[in-house]
């Protein structure tokens, strides 16, 4: 059967690393190349480069991290971040990534995930959403002025007891709303032909409480594409937890492996031992 | 040298790069010359086989590859390379393919997350070459949405299990195809690589 994938994300700027790497001997801690090879011996089964360049002239930076680590890599990865259009997908592909994730330009332009699709095939076009939930109400939460909405005592993760969760798909990394429901969003990307969606959760991003469950639940409940549950992984349940309670067919996790707090050897052990199929 | 067919799609450098990497000169042409004075020639592909089958007609390379193919050269189909041999593909309408395997590509069914994504395993049907010294538990990275169905099941080289078995891969004398990528499988991908260049060098 098919193994659950366990995915490092790499943040790059200017073609450099940009949060901290500490976990192995590097020649180069900040080279997306090394670590992105590091990984790959770690075993990891895919990778994922945001590129958060702010400058355009800048751009083409990440199509030569793209084409070195095709000369070292063997393993897929996916690039995203600043993706414009069919241009810029198909220079990615050629460089030799494998899939392309694209948020922003895909809420403005809808069209570039089926032209994607029907030019590259649909398992290249990756739809990322950046999910926040709505309270009851269907009002955004700080709307209702609630400060602690992120501790965990006011976020059950029991999606039963809150059937009527909503959340809302955010863009510009988190910082423009856009009222649109993020599981009517995931229903028309794979409509339109996306191959994947790259799911995080906003809340739950950089708290290291664990995934979304009931987020995650909700999307891979919606689509028959495969999901990749990102944001919040702190420890090896919370893996588990995801893939067992909200059916993710893959987990993302940048930090807690940058930091080496957990190598994604052990969290392959420890899924496998739990009779997750993992590839090992 | 090994060529690597250009049909104008996908990720023709990251197979070249991985048979750079266990030290094989290959290179991507759409020159037929070059095609057919190649120890072995490889036909990638991502993409849609529409595409792929058209770009291929266009430049000539249909008679090209059914030459190397009769004259014995080790022949390599990967993903859509692989499913681009059937008789026909439900991909896209109806299309026709290159009938060098008699049998139909047809997409995965809706009981499965379609498409299979991600590292999955072989049940090898027969002592075929390109597997060679590769063990049962090894895994490779598949990206799909179609498979191939033969009409003959001794072409079958291996089946993959997803929820249905299905085809992963072919072998009917010198012609060898994979739905996977074998050029993203990591180092079992390399040896399946290093296997089939190693066909090419066993026939100088």
């Amino acid at each position: 059967m098919l193994a659950k994938r366990i995915i490092p994300c790499l943040d790059v700027k200017e073609g450099r690393v940009v949060k901290g790497v500490e976990f192995v001997n590097l020649r180069d801690a900040g080279d997306p190349v090394e670590l992105a090879y590091a990984y790959d011996v770690q075993e990891a089964d895919e990778l994922v480069f945001l590129d958060i360049t702010a400058s355009h002239e800048k751009r083409d930076i990440i199509l030569e991290v793209a084409s070195r680590t095709a000369e070292k890599v063997f393993i897929p990865y996916t690039v995203g971040g600043g993706i414009r259009g069919i241009d810029d997908m198909r220079s990615l592909l050629e460089s030799g990534a494998d899939k392309i994730s694209i948020n922003t330009a895909a809420v403005k332009n809808p069209d570039i995930i089926t032209e994607g699709a029907e030019r590259f095939g649909s398992q290249c076009i990756v739809v990322a959403i950046d999910a926040k939930r709505k309270e009851e109400s269907g009002k955004r939460k700080e709307e209702r002025g609630n400060k602690d909405m992120k501790s965990k005592d006011s976020f059950p993760l029991s999606d039963s007891r809150f059937p009527s969760y909503k959340w809302e798909i955010y863009l510009n990394g988190g910082r423009t709303p856009t009222g649109i429901d993020a599981v009517e969003w995931a229903k028309k990307v794979e409509a339109l032909g996306a191959g994947e969606i790259l799911l995080t959760s906003m809340d739950r991003d950089g708290t290291q409480d664990g995934y979304d469950i009931p987020l995650t639940k909700a999307i891979t409940g919606a689509v028959n594409i495969p999901v990749i549950a990102s944001g919040g992984a702190g420890k090896l349940e919370h893996f588990l937890e995801v893939i067992v309670e909200a059916d993710a067919d893959a987990v993302l996790a940048a930090s807690l492996f940058h930091y080496g707090d957990l190598t994604v050897r052990q969290v392959k052990e420890y899924l496998k031992e739990n009779g997750i199929e993992v590839r090992l | 040298m090994i060529a690597i067919i250009d049909c104008e799609i996908g990720n023709l450098r990251s197979v070249q790069k991985a048979f750079e990497a266990i030290g094989k000169e290959a290179r991507i042409t759409d020159s037929i010359q070059t095609i057919e004075g190649a120890q072995a020639v490889v036909l990638p592909g991502v993409g849609a086989f529409k595409d792929a089958i058209d770009s291929i007609r266009q430049k000539g390379l249909d008679k090209a590859i059914m030459n190397i193919i009769d004259s014995g050269i080790p022949f390599l189909g990967i993903c859509i390379g692989l499913q681009l041999y059937a008789t026909e593909s439900d991909e896209g309408g109806k299309q026709t393919g290159l009938d060098i395997i008699k049998g139909r590509v047809v997409r995965l069914p809706d009981i499965v997350k379609v498409p299979e994504m991600g590292w999955n395993r072989l049940n090898v049907r027969k002592d075929c070459p390109i597997f060679k010294d590769i063990p049962e538990t090894a895994y490779f990275y598949f990206a799909h949405s179609f498979y191939i169905v033969p009409e003959e099941t001794d072409v079958i080289a291996a089946t993959t299990d997803y929820g249905l078995e299905y085809v992963s891969a072919v072998w009917k004398d010198n012609i060898y195809g994979v739905q996977f990528h074998p050029e993203k499988s990591g180092k079992w991908g390399l040896k399946m690589l290093e296997n089939f260049a190693g066909l090419a060098e066993s026939r100088d």
